[in-house]
């Protein structure tokens, strides 16, 4: 007989390899506020479960491990168990002869030094200091708190103007991130332990675009007081939106010509077409916004007299200009920023690129707009020059996909040291040092140079994708502080402690971030401003959502939004994402679990009808 | 070679060397627990780790080889605090009821735990299940069983049985017999080299000690007891006695006090073995019988449980003598038992044998006359025997050298080192030649047989007795006689005569001799024998007056019917 045979899989191992996913999902869709000595306990007795036997610390220390944890949870240890728990996790992290043993143990040392408060809370009270409190995963993710259930719900009963009046009770850019929300709400979603998550943001996407004009609420009565806002991003004009419809008046002092800032100067009209955007923005001002084009703060009027003017102001200024990189020649003709590049090409305009080489540096989202607006503008070589590797871009990976299928090459784990530039002192060339991939340090992978030669990748145009700033400059001479990465320093109300009247929020205070962080500063930022005015206006809508339908839930494939042709959309600045079809939109709301009303939704409401 | 630092002192050692044994040329004694060189390098326990200069976490000595310029701390305070909580994480599932246990000081565990100043554990008590068929000549308890694996490893590479093994994962996993079968489906050898390899009481043989009281309290019965060759060489290990104290005639007299009524040395049914198997050989060889497969002793239980599991069809290659223990108790029986006029039923016969297999073959059944019962009754260890003179209250330094009982008082040297490897073969030799050539040759000239457990394989040698050339080869451990099979099987090799003993070095590195965790004593025991051999009166088994005279009085001649009745056996593979 022969002694050899060809590796097949038994039915046991595929088996074990779709729960394996399946772990994987459960875990991926775990929410905050769960027992973090509990979820630890479960890891500790998981990661028991891998261990082959071999070894003592693995083998007995993984389960004693748990033992511990379990006396703590069941009250019967005293304050000195964590000592033993500490001692026990160190000795087997420094004697586990493989990973399974003593990445375990670091499991467990990291839980007792991040939850220790917890530990505690147990040992002495008998308790866990934690709450889970939330409901709904998808609109606890949501940074704004969108009633995602609901409107999903109404979607599927095709009620799309209420849809959108739905999602306007906590963000007033409904079609805005229908396009380009990163979606948060969807990572938590628990349909992920059945499948996959739904497609939130396609579904809001189908509403905004099947909804028709949706006129905003009434506002109400006027209360007689003056609010300035400076900046007209997503921030400032959702601030301004709540506070109207409480029925205060507000200003906005916009830099430009045209309000929406980063999302009508920072993204490409292929992402984000501008008519879809003015859709928003209409309706923001319909609810009787009055804005100042042209108007920048500090050069045009300062911060005093808006607050001698005003009753209150807001400072949502955003992170609008660019960060150097530092190097020798940055100051050659043909040196860019990100920021000044999309302002002027994002929607077509600026001159051409006919013919150009053209490298961005930079591995953000940022990047991926400019090295596809470039492609747009037609430019012939588009390179992006980045530190790292792909996997340590930190855009998203659609976006990555997007611009590698229109062409743009990925010079990875390129460092630019200087600039080369001709003798009329234009671009030249990016020079860079090669490097190699290193250590993980803050659960990034950094990179040290690999040895290899430095050399000069020749280019006509270098756009600068490496970050954006704030311009606090104006802000910082009336007291207003920053922090050293250059954001303003406000409490987490967003509000300042010896400057009354005065809040600010969003981008600036941040840091850049995403639009639906934006916009939630901007619901954060009207609702404290309406208390210290005097007033507790509350937001509220009257749609009433559709009762949860009783079904089995069947796993059933995610819809993905699909995009035109690479070889066509990159000749053009329109939209590049299609829409789903109306049966696709309805399926895709049909998975809903509908966590509002199954679960922890039945027990505690799942739904904030005002805030 | 390597230059290196440990605790603080260069040494230079040859690449290659791990770092547990670089420290023991500085003499640092590195703790462990699951170590077993060559056998079981596998860093299991972590009780060896050290502390290298420049890593954070810590290495195992016994299998990291030293580095140039490594600098190395076997005890600092890291290592130190380390090697407590992992001594307490394994006493948080071993059963410490220490006092109760055959290993009561004698254990690895319980020196380091005391070595380590470990007094309290902060760990739940976990103790796995324990069921095992107390029948069974092996005794399992996993409760006691720290899975240092040592047992898997030996059973796996140096006996190719593959017994044992870990089963299950994670928080499951202990280790047990393989294949999920019971012990005894398991085909084991019973060599019990599990158990004199096990650093702690998780394996021991079955305790038959008090069978043997009641035998000695119970007035109707005459208590005959045997020890076999090897025993001498090891019994007084465990009892601080000196060489020249530690001799056969301190141990029958040790026996004697015990109670027993008569004492025998089984060296004398060694003698008379090779009366048998060496005239069944002289014949088989004549006949041509070895000219394809040779003819294999049969004096070794373990062996013949391997064979029987693994080779059943070469049971016919086996000389059908039986092994001195069972021979000596079918004596006892017939001959012995007619001499003193008692029933062989009011006759208990106890071996002490340095061997777990023998308390298998007792069972092996003997029909004499109107007698159907046993050759041998109760089997003792060495380890048991000692227990029994300690049980006794026996003040060790008042025994004397006193001489075993008629009429088989006399042995030779060629019986005596049946306790070795090679023994049999030479004892075999020395007397086929006076067969074959009516003469004794030099008593030494069949030396290039003796064997030890160091020999790598098997042992050869060609004689030429006469006008014939006999081939013999001699080989100890299972894996070492399963490759000599297969070689033979091949006809890679030829041999007339193949001696085989399924402990490593012989019956004097037994499973059922004393335990000496991390030294092996097989060799040092045999240097023993084979100079009480150089020292005997008597050098050849056929000289021995007390064998002449049993055939003269009762057994007539070798391999006479008489002897085949009672000296003699069938091999069956369904007796295993």
């Amino acid at each position: 007989m022969s002694r050899m045979e060809f590796n097949s899989p038994d039915r046991a191992t595929k088996v074990l390899d779709g729960l394996y996913k399946d772990m994987e999902r459960r875990i991926n869709s775990s929410l905050y506020g769960l027992c973090p000595v509990e979820m630890s306990k479960a890891f500790l007795h998981m990661c028991h479960a891998q261990s082959c036997g071999k070894c003592s610390p693995c083998r007995i220390g993984l389960g004693q491990l748990a033992n511990l944890m379990d006396d703590v949870l069941s009250g019967k240890a005293d304050e000195s168990i964590l000592d033993v728990l500490a001692e026990t996790a160190q000795t087997i992290m420094d004697t586990a002869d493989c990973a399974i043993g003593y990445e375990a143990a670091e499991i467990a040392q990291k839980s007792l030094t991040g939850f220790r408060d917890d530990y505690l809370s147990h040992i002495r009270t008998g308790k866990c200091s934690f709450t889970y409190g939330q409901p709904v995963p998808c609109v606890t993710t949501c940074p704004a708190h969108v009633d995602i259930p609901g409107y999903v719900a109404l979607v599927r009963e095709e009620r799309y103007a209420d849809a959108i009046r739905l999602i306007r009770k906590d963000n007033p850019f409904p079609t805005t991130c229908g396009y380009i929300c990163e979606h948060p709400c969807e990572q938590k979603c628990r349909r992920n332990i059945l499948d996959d998550a739904i497609n939130i943001r396609g579904i809001k996407k189908m509403a905004a675009e099947l909804a028709g004009e949706v006129p905003a609420p009434a506002c109400g009565p006027s209360t007689g007081k003056k609010i300035a806002i400076v900046g007209g991003g997503p921030g400032g004009l959702s601030a301004a939106y709540f506070l109207q419809l409480m029925g205060h008046q507000t200003t906005v002092y916009e830099m430009h010509d045209k309000l929406g800032g980063m999302l009508r100067y920072g993204i490409p009209n292929y992402r984000l077409p501008k008519d879809k955007l003015d859709n928003d923005i209409k309706v923001i001002l319909d609810t009787g916004v009055e804005v100042k084009y042209n108007v920048k703060v500090g050069r045009d009027v300062d911060v005093k007299s808006l607050r001698d003017e005003y009753d209150a102001v807001l400072v949502t200024i955003g992170a609008s200009t660019d960060k150097k990189l530092g190097i020798e020649g940055e100051d050659a003709k043909g040196v860019i920023s990100a920021v000044e590049f999309l302002e002027a090409s994002g929607c077509g305009g600026g001159e051409s690129l006919e013919g150009k080489k053209v490298c961005v540096i930079g591995g953000g989202n940022v990047s991926m707009d400019a090295v596809r607006t470039a492609v747009r503008k037609g430019a012939g070589d588009v390179a992006i020059v980045y530190r790292r590797r792909i996997a340590d871009m930190t855009a998203l990976k659609e976006e990555i996909d997007s611009a590698a299928e229109e062409g743009i090459e990925m010079m990875t784990l390129k460092a630019p040291s200087a600039i080369i530039k001709n003798e009329d002192g234009t671009v030249k060339g990016l020079k860079v040092i090669p490097q190699m991939i290193s250590e993980i340090r803050n659960g990034r992978a950094s990179v040290k140079p690999s040895g290899e030669d430095e050399y000069v990748i020749p280019c006509d145009m270098i756009i600068v994708a490496i970050g954006q700033d704030i311009e606090t400059e104006a802000f910082v001479e009336n007291g207003i502080p920053v922090t050293k990465w250059n954001t303003i320093n406000t409490k987490p109300s967003g509000d300042f402690d010896d400057i009354p009247g005065v809040f600010s929020g969003g981008d600036c205070a941040s840091g850049p971030a995403t639009v639906i962080k934006a916009i939630d500063a901007g619901k954060v930022l009207a609702h404290n401003v309406d208390q210290y005015l005097g007033f507790n206006h509350k937001i509220t809508c009257d749609v009433e959502v559709p009762a949860a339908e009783i079904s089995d839930r069947v796993p059933c494939g995610r819809v993905n939004l699909t995009l035109r042709p690479s070889f066509e959309r990159k000749a053009d600045f329109e939209g590049v994402e299609n829409s789903m079809t109306h049966d696709e939109c309805i399926q895709e709301a049909s998975r809903c679990l509908r966590c509002d009303h199954c679960g922890y939704g039945a027990f505690k409401g799942g739904r904030v009808k005002e805030w | 070679m390597v230059s290196l630092k440990i605790d603080n002192k260069d040494l230079t050692v040859e690449a290659g060397t791990t770092i547990m044994e670089a420290a023991a040329k500085l003499g640092i004694d590195i703790p462990k627990l699951c170590f077993l060189k060559d056998v079981n390098e596998i860093g299991a326990c972590r009780i060896c780790v050290v502390e290298v200069e420049g890593k954070e976490k810590l290495v195992t000595s016994c299998n990291t080889a030293v580095e140039e310029g490594m600098v190395v701390f076997t005890n600092s305070a890291k290592v130190r605090h380390h090697r407590r909580t992992l001594i307490k994480l394994i006493l948080s599932q071993h059963n410490g009821d220490c006092s109760s246990c055959s290993r009561n000081q004698n254990c690895s565990l319980q020196t380091l735990a005391r070595e380590l100043n470990v007094h309290t554990n902060p760990y739940r008590k976990e103790l796995a299940d324990n069921t095992w068929n107390k029948n069974f000549p092996l005794i399992r308890d996993t409760s006691k069983c720290i899975s240092c694996m040592r047992c898997i490893s030996f059973c796996e590479t140096v006996q190719k049985m593959n017994v044992w093994e870990l089963t299950g994962t994670g928080a499951q996993s202990v280790v047990a017999v393989s294949h999920n079968r019971d012990i005894t489906a398991a085909d084991c050898a019973l060599c019990g080299q599990c158990i004199t390899h096990c650093p702690v009481g998780a394996l021991s043989e079955r305790d038959d000690t008090e069978k043997v009281w009641k035998a000695i309290e119970d007035e109707s019965k005459v208590t005959v007891v045997q020890v076999a060759p090897a025993v001498r060489t090891a019994w007084a290990e465990s009892l601080g006695l000196d060489d020249s104290h530690a001799t056969m005639g301190h141990m029958a007299d040790a026996l004697k006090r015990i109670g027993f009524d008569y004492v025998f040395d089984t060296t004398f049914t060694a003698d008379l073995t090779i009366m048998e198997e060496g005239t069944e050989f002289v014949k088989r060889f004549s006949e041509g019988d070895t000219k394809d497969l040779p003819m294999f002793t049969s004096c070794c239980p373990g062996w013949l449980r391997m064979i029987k599991a693994k080779y059943p069809q070469m049971l016919d290659r086996l000389s059908t003598a039986k092994s001195p223990q069972q021979m000596f108790g079918a004596v006892m029986k017939s001959y012995f038992a007619q001499k003193i006029g008692v029933k062989p039923e009011d006759m208990v016969v106890v071996s002490v044998m340095p061997c777990v297999a023998k308390k298998d073959e007792c069972t092996m059944e003997l029909f004499y006359e109107e007698y159907a019962g046993h050759d041998v009754d109760i089997v003792l260890t060495t380890r048991e025997m000692d227990r029994m003179i300690v049980t006794a209250g026996i003040d060790t330094s008042t025994l004397e050298k006193i001489e075993c009982d008629d009429p088989m008082k006399e042995i030779t040297g060629a019986g005596v080192i049946f306790g070795s490897s090679g023994g049999v073969m030479e004892a075999a030799l020395r007397s086929a030649h006076y067969l074959i050539t009516g003469t004794n040759p030099d008593p030494d000239s069949f030396k290039d047989v003796r064997s030890t457990r160091e020999v790598e394989g098997y042992k050869e040698a060609e004689y030429h007795i006469g006008d014939i050339t006999v081939k013999a080869a001699v080989v100890n451990g299972l894996g070492n006689a399963e490759a000599l099979i297969e070689k033979l099987l091949a006809h890679e090799v030829h041999y007339d005569f193949v001696e085989v003993m399924a402990c490593p070095g012989g019956c004097v590195g037994g499973g059922g001799q004393p335990i000496h965790d991390g030294q092996e004593c097989a060799t040092g025991r045999s240097v023993k024998l084979y100079e009480l051999d150089r020292n005997e009166k008597y050098r050849f088994s056929h000289e021995n007056p007390s064998v002449l005279k049993a055939y003269e009085e009762y057994f007539e001649a070798p391999n006479s019917h008489k002897a085949h009745m009672l000296l003699h056996t069938t091999h069956r593979a369904d007796k295993f």
